[in-house]
């Protein structure tokens, strides 16, 4: 089973969903990893969903993409990776109707991005579903150089930047859909505790 | 701590105007234009804002609120149309009948409760009769803007399709109007599909049109951040009751034709309000003791508060029973 149960934290700390069918006049999914197990789970919900689905998935080594292509959906995509699929996903949404709904679901990194995608095309916030499975990896802005690391597993973790020492914060950015990561030995530069998985 | 001045009064604070203008428009609708009485410029307001007007009508003081027409940009003037209501509780009429050019009378600051989502990619207005005034003044601010909208104007005759004329001749490709003499009716469904992601549907009008908008529009999935709507609820006549509230020390009688909030302001209590209609949530005031019926019908309250018996909202909601006592 890919779910995790994500433990109570501060406001800005995103909470995820399980996905259920919404009348719609289409139906946009995207996911990645072991995310396709969520749009099974959907699609078994509600069969009719997927002749009006538009699938966009990037399977990250995982073996889903046959089962979720055997769901028939009107329209599927698989693409090595979010930033090669995101061309495709912004046509998607550009040519869209009111009556969309979009469903998320896979990673914390992968969500955070097309929600922000799906949101500066017009839907609000709080009409996109999301479902997390697999991977606790984080997105993460290094607050100091900026930089993004993606897949994020331990605490603290090397900005791949800037190569400061960074502490991962439940601090939240819906604009980076990013989480903050800040210097965790600035006042006595090399003290840096060993690093723990996340949530271990 | 809020830098606000504390209010010395109940409601939003008041303007002393002017009647500069009475335009009888149909056979029920009627325009009055305001202006200041201190010749100074009206506060801002953004479109979708209603005032409440205050009516000296004998002894008794009616608060009505209307919807602003007006330009927000033209802060020389303040316009509201009047539906004639004559079954109605005698605002509407007092207005009609009363009001000339030349009265001095008092307006509430603007407050709105059905503000435009600057956010939409594009508005689409759904209005039924007199509901049309609020898009009047949304189209003044759009066009100033250069925002995208349409509107669909659903009324019973092209003669009590108040403004129609106006706005077809000013905007032939964005205005459609369906009348229901003419078995026209307004095509939502056929409307909803295909807007462009980001549009977003707002309606004012009778309740029975806003309830189909609303389940119109989540049938065919929009978002219901999507959806906006205004109704003002008049207060309904109901069996006089009898009131103790707690914090002014005083027992008071509810009569047959008053509101619970109009019994209070008539008994020196100054209690909070904005819309008297149901719809803002400034008088929502706790049940200290109830014995009786609560008879809820406002928008503002969730079913599970209606449930509870520990809140009312005494603009538009009534009781039946033996005891009340609030929190007032």
């Amino acid at each position: 089973m890919s779910k995790f149960q994500f433990p109570e934290s501060i406001q800005s700390r995103p909470v995820y969903g399980t996905l259920a069918p919404r009348p719609g006049k289409g139906h946009l999914m995207i996911a990645d990893a072991e995310g396709a197990e969520a749009l099974l789970d959907l699609a078994a919900q509600d069969a009719g969903l997927m002749a009006s689905a538009h699938v966009i998935y990037i399977p990250k080594g995982t073996g889903f993409a046959d089962r979720l292509r055997a769901l028939n959906p009107a329209q599927f995509h698989e693409g090595p990776s979010y930033a090669a699929a995101l061309p495709r996903l912004r046509r998607v949404l550009s040519d869209a109707h009111m009556g969309l709904q979009v469903y998320l679901a896979g990673t914390e990194g992968l969500m955070g991005q097309a929600m922000n995608e799906a949101m500066a095309a017009g839907i609000p916030q709080g009409a996109i579903q999301t479902e997390h499975r697999g991977s606790v990896a984080r997105r993460m802005q290094c607050v100091h150089c900026k930089g993004i690391t993606e897949d994020v597993m331990t605490d603290p973790f090397t900005c791949s930047h800037c190569g400061l020492n960074l502490f991962v914060r439940d601090h939240y950015s819906r604009r980076l859909a990013a989480f903050q990561g800040v210097c965790i030995d600035a006042e006595d530069p090399g003290n840096v505790p060993d690093p723990v998985r996340l949530y271990s | 701590m809020s830098a606000a001045p504390q209010k010395a009064r109940a409601g939003a604070e008041r303007i002393a105007v002017t009647v500069s203008a009475v335009v009888p428009l149909n056979d029920l609708v009627t325009r009055f234009e305001f202006t200041r009485t201190d010749g100074k410029p009206f506060p801002p307001f953004s479109a979708g804002a209603h005032t409440v007007i205050e009516m000296k009508d004998g002894d008794r003081t009616r608060l009505n609120p209307y919807s602003l027409m007006s330009d927000p940009a033209d802060p020389s003037r303040y316009a509201i149309s009047v539906r004639r209501d004559d079954a109605g509780r005698g605002g509407s009429l007092f207005m009609h009948r009363n009001v000339r050019v030349g009265d001095a009378m008092t307006l509430s600051y603007p407050v709105n409760l059905f503000a435009l989502d600057l956010r939409a990619r594009k508005h689409v207005f759904l209005a039924g009769g007199i509901g049309i005034t609020p898009f009047l003044a949304m189209i003044a601010q759009l066009d100033r803007m250069g925002g995208r909208w349409e509107l669909h104007y659903a009324a019973r005759s092209a003669a009590l399709a108040s403004y129609a004329d106006e706005l077809t001749a000013r905007h032939p490709a964005r205005v459609h109007v369906y009348h229901d003499d003419q078995d026209q009716a307004l095509p939502l469904a056929d409307l909803l599909d295909g807007q462009p992601l980001g549009t977003h549907v707002y309606v004012c009008g009778p309740a029975g049109m806003i309830d189909w908008v609303h389940t119109t529009a989540r049938a065919h999935g929009w978002p219901d951040e999507a959806v906006h709507s205004e109704e003002f609820l008049a207060p309904q006549p109901g069996k006089p009751f009898e009131v103790r509230l707690c914090r002014s020390d005083i027992t008071i009688q509810v009569g047959e034709h008053e509101s619970l909030l109009e019994a209070m302001e008539r008994c020196g209590v100054e209690a909070p309000f904005l819309c008297r209609g149901g719809a803002c949530g400034q008088c929502e005031t706790d049940v200290i003791e109830a014995d009786g019926t609560f008879v809820h019908r406002d928008h503002w309250l969730e079913d599970e508060d209606h449930a509870s018996g520990k809140k009312i909202m005494p603009c538009v909601s009534r009781f039946v029973g033996k005891t009340l006592v609030l929190d007032r």
